[in-house]
C-alpha cells in the first residue's frame, strides 16, 4: 500500500499540519533541518540504521549509519563555528558528490548558517558571480577544485575561509585556505545546534533567468514540511526502501530530495559519485538493491539510447517505484521504462523556487504518458490566461502555470533582488514561467517555457550569461544564444556569433570558443554548436531578436518581423 | 596508435584535468571517472574530428567509446584506416 493511498481523499482532507504533526513540530518551535535529518532519527531508535551508502570510482564504497551522519555533521558544524562562522553567514559547498558534501550541508544548517551549494563543474566566472552576489563567508571544497577558487579569490574580500576537505599536504595552502579532514577530526558527539525557527534561512540555490545575473533563491527551514511530505507521498519512501536520487546537490533536487526528503524520513539512500554509463548505473541498482529511483529525463533518454541489452544483463527486479524530474518526461521514455523495468517513470514538476514538488504523478494514479500529473494536495495550481492572468477553465487551452502562494517550501526571496522577486507574482499567483494546459480530468500537459531560458538536461542556462561570456572572447564581436532541440538533453545551447576583424571562421576557432565557455561558465553552458553569421537579426532599436533565431532552430513560424532592422 | 594516444592524452590533460597533481594515463577512466562529462564530450569529439579530419557518427561517440585514451585511440585508428 502506498503512503498516499487515495489521491482524491488526500486532496479533500489536506492540511499542512498533517506534516507538522508527523514531525512533532508546533508553530513557534525550534525547527532545524540538520537536527531533523540526523538527531531526530537517532532519537527515534534508528541510530544504527544505514543512512548513506556512498560509492566512488572503482567501486570504492563507504557506509554511514544515522548516528555516523549525526556525528559527522556535528563535527563539520563545530569546525565551521570554530572558524567564527555564525548564523546566516553563507557557506558555499563546491564539491563533487562526496560524503563531506552531504554532511557539510547538514553541519552548515546545524550552526544556523545558510548552505549555498554550487555545481562543482562550474567555471570560475560562474562561481564568482554567485559568490559575489551572496557575499559568501566560506567555501568548502576539494583539492581538485581549489584552482578555480584561487583564480577569483582576490575579487572576493568577503570570503574569509576556503576549507579543503581532502588536503594531502603535497603543496602548501595559500592565504585564507585551511585543511579539514573528517576522518582525522575528533568526532563531536554533543553539539549545541543553533535554534533556528521556521522562517530562518536555510539554503541559497542559484538559478538562471533570461536576463540579468543568476538569482539566489532563498529557502527557509520550514521548507522541511513540504519536502518531508512530498518525499513520503510522491516518492513513496518506506522504512525498508533503498533510495537513489541521481541529482547533484549543486541543484535543488539534490538537496530537497537527495538530502532533506530522504533523511528526514529516516530512509537509507545511495549516492554514486562517478560519471554516467548505463551499465554502471544498472550494476549500482543491482548491487545495492535500489527500490526507489528518482532520476531525470536526460538520464532516462541516455539509458534508452543504450538499448535494452544492457538492462537484461542485470537483475533489476528490486526496483519498486521510479520518478523523474528536471524537464518534461516524454511519453516514449515513460513507455520504454514500463517495458524494460516493469515500472513507469512518474514525472514530477517543480523548480528551484518552489522548493518541493508541485504537480506530479502519484503511486496508484492512472498515468497518462507525457503528462506532468496533478497538483500535490494542498497546492492550488492553475493555468492562466496570458493577458488577464485569470484562470483558464477550458480543458486543453494553453496558458501560464500559476500557483497560489503559501506552501511551506516556497522561496522567501531572491537574494537582495526584491524587484525580480515581486515580478514573479501577478494577480495573486506565483508564475514559474512555464506554459501548460489542463485536460478534462485535471492532468497538466507541459508545452514549453515562457521565456528564452534554455533547459538543458534539466538545468537552466541563461542565454544572457552565455552571450556576455562569449563577448569576452577576443574573436567574438556579437553573440546571440538560443536553445537547439536535442534528442537526449531536450535542449542544448547554440550560439550565433559575428567575428571581430582579423578573425576567420573555422572549426578550430569554434572549438576554442566552446572550450572558453566551458571553462569560464560550465560544460552545460558550452555551446554545442556555433554558427558564424555576418549579422545578427536586430530590432530597429538595436536589440538582438533571439526569437527569430530560436524559430529557425525549431522550424517554427518566425512571426511578426515588422520591427526587424535588416531582414536580409 | 602511440602517436594518437600521446596527442589525445596531452589534450585531455590540458583541457579537462582540474587537479594539476592528478596524473592521467591512457587507462584512466575519463567519462565514468567524471573527468569529462557528457556535455564536455561534445568538445572532445570536435577536437578529434578537427585534428584527424574525420567525422565520428553520434552512435559511435558513446561514453563507453570515449572512456579512456586507449579506447579513443582505437576508435580514431578505425577511421584512419
Amino acid at each position: 500500500m502506498s503512503h498516499i493511498g487515495s489521491y482524491e481523499e488526500r486532496v479533500k482532507e489536506f492540511d499542512w499540519s498533517l506534516s507538522e504533526t508527523e514531525l512533532d513540530y508546533k508553530d513557534g518551535d525550534v525547527l532545524n533541518i540538520g537536527w531533523y535529518c540526523t538527531d531526530r532519527i537517532c532519537k527515534m531508535g534508528k541510530a544504527d540504521k544505514t543512512a548513506l551508502i556512498w560509492e566512488g570510482l572503482g567501486g570504492q564504497e563507504k557506509r554511514y549509519t544515522y548516528n555516523d551522519i549525526r556525528v559527522a555533521s556535528n563535527t563539520i558544524g563545530s569546525f565551521l563555528r570554530g572558524l567564527g562562522i555564525k548564523n546566516e553567514d553563507r557557506v558555499c559547498l563546491f564539491m563533487d558528490k562526496i560524503p563531506e558534501l552531504y554532511f557539510g550541508f547538514l553541519g552548515i544548517l546545524k550552526i544556523g548558517a545558510i548552505a549555498q551549494p554550487l555545481f562543482s563543474a562550474f567555471g570560475d566566472e560562474s562561481l564568482l558571480v554567485r559568490l559575489s552576489n551572496a557575499e559568501t563567508t566560506a567555501i568548502v571544497t576539494q583539492r581538485k577544485h581549489v584552482s578555480k577558487v584561487r583564480k577569483i579569490i582576490d575579487q572576493m574580500p568577503y570570503v574569509k575561509h576556503v576549507i579543503v576537505v581532502d588536503y594531502d599536504g603535497k603543496k602548501p595552502l595559500r592565504e585564507r585556505e585551511i585543511a579539514f579532514s573528517l576522518e582525522e577530526a575528533a568526532p563531536v558527539d554533543e553539539f549545541e545546534i543553533y535554534p533556528t525557527k521556521a522562517e530562518s534561512p536555510s539554503v541559497l540555490h542559484y538559478t538562471s533567468g533570461t536576463t540579468g545575473q543568476p538569482k539566489g533563491v532563498k529557502h527557509v527551514h520550514y521548507s522541511l514540511i513540504s519536502q518531508y511530505l512530498t518525499a513520503k507521498w510522491v516518492l513513496d519512501l518506506q522504512e525498508d526502501d533503498i533510495y537513489w536520487c541521481t541529482a547533484d546537490p549543486g541543484w535543488v533536487t539534490g538537496t530537497s530530495y537527495g538530502i532533506i526528503g530522504a533523511f528526514s524520513l529516516g530512509v537509507t539512500q545511495c549516492v554514486m559519485d562517478v560519471g554516467f554509463s548505463a551499465e554502471a548505473w544498472y550494476k549500482f541498482i543491482e548491487k545495492h538493491k535500489v527500490t526507489v529511483w528518482y532520476s531525470a529525463p536526460t538520464a532516462i533518454r541516455s539509458l534508452m539510447k543504450c538499448g535494452d541489452e544492457p538492462v537484461k544483463k542485470y537483475d533489476l527486479s528490486c526496483l519498486r517505484h521510479l520518478a523523474s524530474v528536471g524537464e518534461p518526461l516524454n511519453a516514449e521514455a515513460v513507455i520504454w521504462s514500463e517495458r524494460v523495468f516493469g515500472k513507469a517513470f512518474l514525472d514530477t514538476y517543480w523548480q528551484t523556487e518552489t522548493g518541493s514538488m508541485m504537480i506530479t504523478n502519484f503511486p496508484g494514479m492512472k498515468i497518462k504518458p507525457g503528462s506532468m500529473g496533478k497538483a500535490f494536495p494542498g497546492i492550488t495550481a492553475v493555468v492562466l490566461d496570458t493577458e488577464t492572468y485569470e484562470p483558464i477553465t477550458e480543458p486543453g487551452k494553453v496558458g501560464l502555470i500559476g500557483f497560489k502562494p503559501g506552501w511551506p517550501a516556497m522561496m522567501r526571496e531572491y537574494w537582495r533582488n526584491e524587484e525580480t522577486y515581486k515580478s514573479k507574482f501577478i494577480n495573486g499567483w506565483y508564475i514559474p514561467g512555464d506554459r501548460s494546459s489542463i485536460d478534462n480530468e485535471g492532468y497538466f500537459w507541459f508545452t514549453g517555457r515562457d521565456d528564452d531560458v534554455i533547459n538543458t538536461g534539466g538545468h537552466l542556462v541563461s542565454p544572457f550569461e552565455v552571450e556576455s561570456a562569449l563577448l569576452e572572447h577576443e574573436a567574438v564581436a556579437e553573440s546571440a544564444v538560443v536553445a537547439k532541440p536535442d534528442e537526449v538533453n531536450m535542449e542544448v545551447v547554440k550560439a550565433f556569433v559575428t567575428l571581430n576583424a582579423g578573425f576567420e571562421a573555422s572549426t578550430d576557432l569554434e572549438l576554442k570558443i566552446m572550450n572558453f565557455i566551458r571553462k569560464k561558465l560550465s560544460p552545460l553552458a558550452m555551446p554545442q554548436e556555433i554558427e558564424y553569421v555576418n549579422t545578427l537579426p536586430k530590432t530597429r532599436s538595436g536589440k538582438i531578436m533571439r526569437r527569430l533565431l530560436h524559430a529557425k532552430e525549431w522550424g517554427e513560424e518566425i512571426g511578426d518581423t515588422s520591427t526587424l532592422e535588416d531582414d536580409e | 596508435m602511440e602517436e594518437i594516444k600521446k596527442v589525445v592524452l596531452e589534450y585531455v590533460t590540458e583541457e579537462y584535468l582540474e587537479d594539476e597533481d592528478d596524473e592521467l594515463t591512457a587507462e584512466t577512466p575519463l567519462i565514468s571517472g567524471g573527468i569529462v562529462d557528457s556535455f564536455s564530450m561534445v568538445s572532445l569529439k570536435r577536437f578529434l574530428e578537427n585534428k584527424y579530419n574525420i567525422s565520428i557518427p553520434d552512435e559511435q561517440a558513446t561514453p563507453e567509446a570515449f572512456d579512456t585514451v586507449d579506447k579513443i585511440a582505437v576508435l580514431i585508428q578505425g577511421f584512419l584506416k
